[in-house]
C-alpha cells in the first residue's frame, strides 16, 4: 500500500489503462459465472441430499464436499493434461466451480436440515405447490448461509492464482504476477493489488446488504423437526442422480483419478519417501499451527462484528475480508518488506510464517464464528446477563460455547486452505522446510508430472481430513438453532 | 447443556495437536529453520530437481554449510529488492540474466574479480563483472521433419512467418525464454520491427502451449509442424524417452539471428554479505570443472567456461554467439511484455 501512495501519479495511469479496465471486467466475469455456478450446484445438491429421496444420498452428500480438498491448481493441471481445449475462460469457470462449490454446498445443507419446517408448512397450508415453497421459503431461510458460502467462492475466484495461471486467463492475480515477474517493479502490482481490495470490499458490502433483514436464529418454543422429504417420481429421480453423478465425476473422480494415473506411470521412476514424509508432516505443523493463530484473532473479531455492530467492527470486518482477496504473493511480499525491517528475528521463521496465514485466512474463520454467533438467539445472552452474569462471563459461558461448532467449522477451513496455500509459503517459509504444496511446485516446475503426483496425491488425502471435521461441524452447526 | 463442554473439549484438543506439532519440530522430525545452521544462504531461482545434487556436492567439496531457498528467479529477485540491505543471502542463482540484471541494475550485487569472471566466454557475464553466466542455453526450433523437412534449411527466425505455416507453429507465451526471445528482437532491431514481427506472427495464428515441454509434445503428436523452444527440452526428452520414440529434429538459426539467442543462467553475490569468501568459493565451484561438467551431462546446457567439454552432438557454443547482445538488456521485460499485451499474444 505504502508503494502504491509513492508512486502518485503512476497511480492514475496505471489505473486508466486500457488493459486495467479490460482486467476488471475479466475478474469480475469470472467471480459472476463461477458464483452463480456455485450457487446452482450448490443448493441443488444440497437440496437434493437434505429434503429429496435422491437414492444413496447420504452418500452424496459425504463426497460431494470432498473436492475441497483438490487445490484448484492440481484440479486445472488434470483439466489441461486431458482437455487440451479447456483454457482460457472457460476452462477457469469450470475448475474454479468444481474447486469451490463445497463452499456453499456445505453451509446450505447445514442450513437445509436445521431450518424449521414450519414456515414451509404455513406456506404449503395456504396453497402454494412445493416447488413455490421451496424457491420462496425454504431458498430464502438458507439465504443468509448461501451468501457467506458464495462470499467465499467469489473471493476465492479473486484470489485464485494457480488455477488460472496454468489455464491462461488473464485475471488481476496473473497480471499482478506477470507485473511482479517482468518488471521487477512493485508499483503497477501494488496499485492492481489496492484496486482487487477495493472490488473485494465491494463483493463483500453486497453479500452483507443480500443478507439484510433476514431473521437468522428460531426464537419459539418447542424443538424443531425435520422437515419431510419430497419424493422425487422415476424420471426426476433418474435426471437428479444423473446430474449429481457428473458433478462428482468431474469435481473428485477425474482429478483423482488423474493423478492416480500420474502417480502409476511414475512409480517406475521412484518416490522419494523421506521427502514425502517431512512434506507432509511440514504441512500439517504449519496447518494447525497456522489454524490456530487464524482462529485466535478469528473468534474475537467475529463475535464482535456479529454481536456489537458498530462502524468500526464494520471496519475490521471488512479489512479481514481485504487480506483474503489478496494474492498470497503480494502478502508475503508485504510481509517480506515488514519482516526484513521489523522483525528480523522472525523473519524466514516459522512465526511471521504463520502470521502471513492469518492475514490470508482471518475471513474464512472471522465468517464461519460470525455464522454461528449470529445463528444463535442473542435472547439467551440476555437472560443470562438479566441473571447477574457479567458481560465476561456470558461471553465465555454463553456466547462461545454456542459458537463452537463455528469455531471447528472455522478452524477445519482454515486448516484445510493453509495445506493447499503456495505463494506465501514458498517465500516466507523457514530456509529448506518443504510443505507438499512446494514439493509440488517444484516437481511441476521442471514439468516432472509423474514425480510431482504423490505429492498432489498426499494433498489431497490429507485435505480429506478437515473437510470430514468441516462437515461434521457444519452439521452440529444446524444443530445448535434447535436451542 | 452438554454443549457447554464442548469448547473447552475443544480448545483442549486444539491445544494437545499444537503441543504435538511443537514437540515434533523439537524433535528435529521436521525440517525446520535451517538457515541457523547454515554459513552460505543461496536463493535459487533455478528449480530444485534439476541442481540439488549440484549444490549438495558444492557444500561437500567446498566445506561450507549451504542453506537453499528455492523459489522462482522473479519472486526471489522481487524478494532480494524488498529485504534490501536486510537479507540473509550471500549469493544468488538465477534461472536467467534478466533477473540478475535487475538486481545490478538496483546496485545490491557486488562486483566478482575480474579473474573469476574471465574463466567464462565472452558475452556470458556482465561487463562491469557483477554477476557471471554458469550454464548457457540455446533457442532453437524443435520440428517434424516428415511435416516440414525444409526447417533443416532455416537461417532467420522470419522464416516460419511464411504463411505456409499458418496454424503450424507452436509456442509457449508465458514463458521467460519466449519472452527473452522477443526482448531480444526489440533490442537488435527495434521498437517497430519488432512490433511487425510479432504481428505477422500473430496473423499466422500460432498455437500457444503451456510451457515448452508441452509444445515440445505438440510437434511430438502432430498438433503441431515446428515449435520454438530451447535446445535442452529436447535433449532431456532424448535421455527419458530414448531416441528412436522421438520423432522431432532440432535447428539452430543462425548464430547473428535474435531467433538464436543464447540465454544464461548465472549467480552474483549480494551486497554486504558476511560470508565473501564462502560465496566466492562457490562461484568458483559453479564454474569449476565438475559443475560445468555437471551442466552439460545433467541439465543439458551448454557449459560456458573456456575449455569445458560440450555434449558431443551440440553445435560448439561459440559457433551460435554471433549476437553479441547485452545480456543485461534482457532486463527491460517490462516493455516486452507491455508490447505483447498490444500485439495481444500475452
Amino acid at each position: 500500500m505504502v508503494r502504491a501512495v509513492e508512486a502518485g501519479d503512476r497511480v492514475g495511469r496505471i489505473l486508466l489503462r486500457p488493459s486495467t479496465i479490460e482486467l476488471v471486467g475479466r475478474s469480475l466475469g469470472l467471480v459472476v459465472v463461477v458464483t452463480g455456478l456455485c450457487l446452482v450446484i450448490g443448493v441443488g445438491v444440497a437440496a437434493l441430499v437434505t429434503r429429496t429421496s435422491l437414492p444413496g444420498r447420504r452418500w452424496v452428500g459425504a463426497l460431494a464436499a470432498l473436492p475441497l480438498a483438490v487445490p484448484s491448481y492440481v484440479a486445472a493441471f488434470a483439466w489441461i493434461a486431458a482437455v487440451p481445449w479447456a483454457r482460457g475462460f472457460v476452462g477457469a469457470a469450470i475448475v474454479l466451480t468444481l474447486c469451490t462449490y463445497p463452499y456453499v454446498l456445505l453451509p446450505v445443507a447445514a442450513a437445509m436440515r436445521g431450518v424449521d419446517p414450519a414456515q414451509e408448512e404455513v406456506a404449503r397450508s395456504l396453497g402454494r405447490g412445493p416447488w413455490r415453497t421451496f424457491w420462496s421459503v425454504t431458498v430464502r431461510q438458507t439465504w443468509p448461509a448461501a451468501a457467506s458460502g458464495a462470499l467465499l467462492v467469489a473471493l476465492y475466484t479473486l484470489s485464485d492464482f494457480g488455477a488460472v495461471s496454468l489455464l491462461q486467463y488473464d485475471v488481476f492475480t496473473r497480471a499482478i504476477h506477470t507485473s511482479y515477474r517482468a518488471s521487477f517493479d512493485r508499483t503497477p502490482a501494488a496499485v492492481l493489488s489496492l484496486l482487487l481490495v477495493v472490488l473485494t470490499v465491494l463483493i463483500a458490502l453486497g453479500e452483507r446488504r443480500s443478507r439484510r433483514g433476514l431473521e437468522q436464529a428460531r426464537i419459539g418454543s418447542g424443538v424443531s423437526r425435520r422437515s419431510d422429504r419430497i419424493r422425487l417420481g422415476r424420471w426426476a429421480a433418474a435426471f437428479s442422480s444423473v446430474a449429481v453423478l457428473a458433478v462428482l465425476g468431474l469435481a473428485l473422480v477425474f482429478p483423482v483419478a488423474s493423478l492416480l494415473y500420474w502417480f502409476a506411470t511414475g512409480l517406475s521412476a521412484g518416490i522419494d519417501a523421506g521427502r514425502l514424509v517431512t512434506s507432509a508432516g511440514t504441512t500439517i505443523l504449519f496447518a494447525v499451527l497456522g489454524a490456530l493463530v487464524t482462529m485466535a484473532l478469528a473468534v474475537p473479531v467475529g463475535v464482535l462484528v456479529a454481536r456489537y455492530r458498530s462502524r468500526t467492527s464494520s471496519a475490521i470486518e471488512l479489512a479481514a475480508w481485504a487480506g483474503h482477496a489478496l494474492p498470497g504473493i503480494v502478502v508475503a511480499l508485504a510481509l517480506v518488506f515488514f519482516g526484513v525491517r521489523v522483525a528480523q528475528p522472525i523473519y524466514q521463521r516459522t512465526p511471521l510464517l504463520l502470521i502471513a496465514y492469518a492475514v490470508l485466512f482471518l475471513p474464512a474463520g472471522v465468517g464461519a464464528v460470525r455464522a454461528a454467533v449470529a445463528m444463535s438467539s442473542p435472547r439467551v445472552e440476555e437472560v443470562a446477563r438479566s441473571l447477574g452474569s457479567s458481560p465476561l462471563d456470558v461471553l465465555r459461558r454463553v456466547t462461545l460455547p454456542l459458537a463452537a461448532p463455528g469455531i471447528a467449522a472455522g478452524t477445519a477451513l482454515v486448516v484445510l486452505t493453509i495445506m493447499k496455500e503456495l505463494p506465501a509459503t514458498l517465500l516466507l517459509r523457514p530456509t529448506g522446510a518443504n510443505t507438499l504444496a512446494t514439493s509440488l511446485w517444484t516437481e511441476t516446475g521442471v514439468a516432472a508430472y509423474a514425480a510431482a503426483a504423490p505429492y498432489a496425491l498426499a494433498l489431497v488425502v490429507l485435505a480429506v481430513a478437515p473437510t470430514l471435521w468441516l462437515m461434521h461441524a457444519q452439521g452440529r452447526l444446524a444443530a445448535t438453532e434447535d436451542l | 447443556m452438554n454443549r457447554r463442554r464442548r469448547l473447552p473439549l475443544l480448545v483442549s484438543a486444539l491445544t494437545a495437536a499444537a503441543v504435538l506439532a511443537l514437540t515434533g519440530c523439537g524433535d528435529g522430525s521436521t525440517v525446520v529453520d535451517k538457515t541457523e545452521g547454515a554459513d552460505l544462504v543461496i536463493y535459487s531461482g533455478r528449480n530444485e530437481t534439476l541442481v540439488k545434487g549440484l549444490l549438495d556436492d558444492l557444500a561437500k567439496e567446498t566445506g561450507v554449510k549451504v542453506g537453499v531457498r528455492y523459489a522462482t528467479s522473479a519472486e526471489l529477485a522481487a524478494q532480494l529488492l524488498e529485504e534490501g540491505d536486510g537479507t540473509q543471502a550471500d549469493l544468488f542463482f538465477s534461472q536467467d540474466a534478466g533477473a540478475l540484471g535487475a538486481l545490478a541494475a538496483a546496485g545490491r550485487l557486488d562486483p566478482l574479480d575480474a579473474s573469476v569472471v574471465g574463466k567464462v566466454q565472452d558475452g556470458f557475464a556482465d561487463k562491469s563483472n557483477r554477476w557471471v553466466g554458469t550454464s548457457a542455453r540455446a533457442r532453437v526450433i524443435a520440428y517434424d521433419p516428415r511435416k516440414a523437412p525444409e526447417v533443416e534449411q532455416m537461417t532467420t527466425i522470419d522464416a516460419v512467418l511464411d504463411p505456409k505455416y499458418k496454424g503450424r507453429v507452436g509456442f509457449a507465451p508465458t514463458n521467460a525464454s519466449w519472452q527473452a526471445f522477443v526482448t531480444t528482437l526489440r533490442v537488435t532491431r527495434g521498437e517497430d520491427q519488432a512490433k511487425a514481427w510479432l504481428e505477422k506472427f500473430k496473423a499466422n495464428e500460432p498455437k500457444a502451449y503451456d510451457n515448452n515441454i508441452v509444445a515440445l509434445d505438440g510437434v511430438e503428436k502432430g498438433e503441431v509442424a515446428l515449435a520454438l523452444i530451447n535446445h535442452y527440452y529436447w535433449y532431456e526428452r532424448v535421455a527419458e524417452k530414448g531416441a528412436a520414440a522421438v520423432t522431432s529434429k532440432l535447428h539452430f538459426l543462425h548464430g547473428d539471428d535474435p531467433g538464436a539467442l543464447i540465454n544464461v543462467a548465472g549467480v552474483g553475490i549480494l551486497k554486504g554479505t558476511d560470508q565473501k569468501a564462502a560465496a566466492l568459493k562457490a562461484v568458483e565451484y559453479l564454474l569449476g570443472p565438475k559443475a560445468q561438467a555437471y551442466f552439460a551431462s545433467k541439465t543439458f546446457e551448454y557449459p560456458v567456461v573456456e575449455g569445458a567439454e560440450v555434449p558431443s552432438d551440440l553445435p560448439p557454443l561459440k559457433e551460435l554467439d554471433g549476437l553479441a547482445l547485452d545480456l543485461n538488456r534482457l532486463e527491460s521485460l517490462d516493455k516486452t511484455l507491455e508490447l505483447l499485451d498490444e500485439v495481444g499474444l500475452s
